[in-house]
């Protein structure tokens, strides 16, 4: 990492590491106890880790000279892809952790950090920021700069971003074991570390909008459409969900703003545009430009693109109170909700057709390759979850379905199915190229890990659609009497095999993570030296 | 239409416009209303706030992730309303600052569960579940035996009012004294407290031990007074249904 950076580079990052560690000091000196103050020893350590590695190695590695504007700059892109990783077997770890704790919960140890409602953020948390936004952010400096033909903008921001980032997950997720929360689900973390991300992501834009600003192509790609929405938008839910009121600025504890039925209509405009912009339009820019890559076919449609793209950006924002159907939400705001829900068919059915397109006359490498295979299968389930979100969005199917396990059957069919196979496509398809070889270190442990994700996710959903039909049908059931036929208990005991099985479909998912993630670092580990020619900004590099 | 998108994709910032101001009309359009509309900011005469070991209670609840597998949001539907109670109001949770309405129900709604169990089988359940209910899946909770931090408890209801709920000045200044009053039943802080919050709270010492203030204290005091906040819904409900 250091030896990429100009020595005027690694002085503005040591400068940054003083400022990290002195903001760490001052976080832990003002809170003295408590998880602020231990984050606040977090980011010292950070902090001075950084300047001891770049002090020491301040005048180490030979300048770099003015031919590195020449090439990309991708080793920020591998250390997202490490971080990928290792977030994945943490976040996924947990949640087979979790899901065995379901139907074996004396296993829980007796110490408040590890029980189960303070280990549940740190799966969601880990597996959506920390495994999905690692990977969004490592292949978005990837695409911005191929789509663009330019370097990025400089050589210090990116590290600001990726190392930022993974300071706010490691935030999060100790927070949670500290019992520091907000509850507002996928918005848990405090108003400080709230804040740090705000700072980071205002990095990543303007690092964003520099560089397309040096493209060579006068047209900006499609993929970067759905990163700038992503950047954009996330944005913008950040802030308006998580505006509070700290009770005192020595402390992590805060209230929100919003109260009650507002705070629940924030919370879930919020929540449904997390999965809308963080876990679709960003993963949607990777599939708009790895399964074109891998396929070697351009895209099918550009009009359908454009449809998809703008369909996406304006249906999803109307549709995040289809969560609070038949609640003290007013009537005609749950209507809307499930309206642009049913509506959103279609900009999501476009993408994923139009995904599926352009492998027409591609099928032969979809059935050889299993890199491009988990891109095809990303898709199949990106329409499937589509659909069936619709679907569960309709007020009566949702009076059924919701607070069952149906909905957490529905996330991880988009999660599992959609999201993370893309991401392992993605991935496949960069570390070779990171590491200057043709091919994986083990090609066909990517053929294990793809039947692995398959079953692993089969068995997961189906279980969790029974888990949820049964426990949804058991919840309204009536006797000949008029009363109702199961107590709330049995309905929890009717779980029991389902939950057995998801703990089953998780596991297999994990293990084919984790086999690539072993995967990865052996390749890392023989990195071969095949440089590819034509793979070079072709924008003028301004002199610096 | 196509042409000028054909041109909007040469122009960076263009692009970031147009995101902005499509992305952002869903919200505004069902956000803005719910903070004017009479069925979603109109307040009961009854209704009361947390007491302070009440709301150190909610605060435990949000910090053991209690929302993750409880709902607080009984929903207008037949089998809901006999199972759990009347359907929840807006009202009810006004100041409730974050709400708690929950997304999943591994364990049942509780959003009607105060004053259905006695202090004792709440107790006992948070210690080990599986001692009152034997298939239940919950985890159990041992450390909530433990003393109550009351260093907050001040400042969280000055926060509180600071944000618009209805605690005046007596009764922050008074939160240490209430909350540890309300665990207490012979001492003399009660009445101050009764005259605050009302008559109608409960006043017993909830973990079963009166000489120490604990976080058990804390949360049962919490889950006992859930539902009981105001009558409005049982109104409601006894209206609709005559």
């Amino acid at each position: 990492m250091i030896a990429t950076l100009t020595l005027r580079e690694r002085r503005i990052g040591l400068g940054l590491s003083v400022a990290l560690a002195v903001l760490g000091l001052a976080m832990a000196a003002a809170a003295r106890t408590g998880p602020m103050a231990v984050h606040g020893g977090m980011a010292l350590i950070l902090g001075l880790v950084l300047i001891f590695a770049i002090g020491g190695a301040l005048y180490d590695h030979p300048e770099q000279g003015e031919d590195r504007l020449t090439r990309y700059y991708d080793a920020p892109t591998r250390f997202g892809i490490v971080m990928t990783l290792i977030w994945a077997v943490i976040g996924m770890g947990v949640g087979v952790w979790l899901a065995a704790l379901m139907y074996w919960p004396e296993a829980t140890p007796p110490w408040p950090a590890t029980s189960f409602g303070r280990l549940r953020p740190v799966h969601t948390s880990g597996v959506i920021f920390g495994f999905g936004g690692n990977a969004l952010i490592a292949t978005s400096f990837w695409v911005l700069q191929r789509t663009s033909r330019a370097r990025l903008a400089d050589a210090v921001s990116p590290w600001v971003v990726l190392i930022g980032y993974n300071l706010f997950c490691l935030w999060a997720a100790s927070g949670y074991l500290m019992g520091s929360t907000q509850s507002k689900e996928y918005a848990e973390p405090e108003w400080y570390a709230d804040i740090w991300l705000t700072i980071v992501w205002v990095t990543y834009f303007v690092l964003y909008i520099r560089t397309l600003a040096r493209r060579a192509e006068p047209h900006i790609y499609v993929a970067n459409w759905y990163y700038m929405a992503f950047i954009l938008v996330v944005a913008l839910l950040h802030i308006v969900n998580n505006l509070a009121l700290p009770v005192s600025w020595t402390g992590a504890e805060s209230f929100p703003v919003w109260a009650g039925v507002q705070d629940a209509m924030i919370q879930w405009w919020y929540g449904h545009n997390a999965v809308a912009f963080f876990l679709t339009a960003g993963f949607l820019g990777m599939l708009y430009y790895f399964l074109p890559v891998r396929a070697q076919r351009p895209i099918w449609s550009y009009r359908l693109s454009i449809l998809s793209f703008w369909g996406i950006v304006f249906f999803y924002m109307w549709a995040g109170s289809h969560h609070l159907h038949y609640t003290a939400l007013p009537y005609w705001v749950q209507t809307l909700g499930m309206t642009f829900s049913v509506m959103l068919l279609v900009p999501s059915w476009a993408s994923a057709g139009n995904a599926i397109a352009t492998l027409n006359g591609a099928w032969h490498k979809v059935r050889d390759d299993a890199t491009l295979r988990f891109m095809f299968v990303a898709a199949v389930f990106y329409g499937l979850s589509t659909f069936e979100g619709s679907f569960l969005a309709i007020r009566p199917v949702n009076s059924l379905s919701h607070y069952t396990d149906w909905t957490v059957g529905h996330v991880h069919s988009g999660t599992l199915g959609w999201v993370a196979m893309i991401v392992f496509g993605a991935i496949y398809t960069l570390v070779p190229r990171l590491s200057g070889r043709d091919t994986m270190a083990w090609p066909k442990a990517i053929e294990w890990h793809f039947w692995l994700a398959v079953a692993g996710t089969l068995v997961y959903v189906v279980a969790l659609w029974n888990a949820g039909i049964t426990q949804g049908l058991m919840w309204r059931a009536y006797d000949e009497n008029g009363a109702l036929s199961y107590s709330f208990i049995q309905s929890v005991e009717a779980m029991l095999p389902y939950y057995a099985a998801r703990t089953l479909g998780g596991t297999l998912f994990l293990a084919g993570a984790v086999l690539c993630a072993l995967n990865c670092r052996a390749t890392m580990r023989t990195a071969g030296d095949r440089v590819d020619a034509t793979d070079r900004p072709l924008a003028a590099q301004p002199a610096e | 239409m196509l042409k000028l998108h054909y041109n909007l994709e040469k122009i960076s910032m263009g692009l970031v416009g147009a995101i902005i101001a499509v992305a952002s009309v869903g919200g505004i359009v069902e956000i803005a209303p719910l903070f004017t509309i009479e069925q979603t900011v109109e307040i009961p005469d009854d209704l009361r706030p947390h007491t302070p070991l009440e709301l150190a209670g909610r605060e435990i609840y949000i910090r053991e992730g209690c929302y993750a597998c409880h709902s607080q949001m009984v929903r207008s539907l037949a089998d809901e309303i006999d199972r759990y109670g009347p359907y929840s109001l807006a009202a009810e949770s006004a100041w409730d600052r974050p709400m708690l309405w929950g997304s999943k129900r591994t364990g049942p709604d509780l959003a009607r569960v105060g004053e259905k169990y006695s202090d004792a089988w709440h107790v006992a359940h948070l210690i080990d579940p599986r001692s009152v209910i034997p298939v239940s899946i919950m985890p159990a909770y041992p450390w909530l035996t433990r003393p109550l931090e009351t260093d907050l408890i001040e400042g969280n209801l000055a926060t509180l009012a600071r944000l618009g709920v209805p605690y005046d000045e007596t009764m922050v200044e008074n939160a240490l004294a209430d909350a540890r009053a309300q665990a207490r039943p012979d001492s003399d802080g009660v009445d101050g407290l009764l005259e605050r919050y009302g008559e109608d709270i409960a006043v017993r010492a909830f973990d079963g031990d009166p000489s120490s203030l604990t976080e058990m204290d804390a949360l049962v005091a919490y889950l006992q007074s859930l539902g009981t906040l105001t009558d409005a819904p049982y109104e409601m409900l006894a209206e609709e249904t005559r």
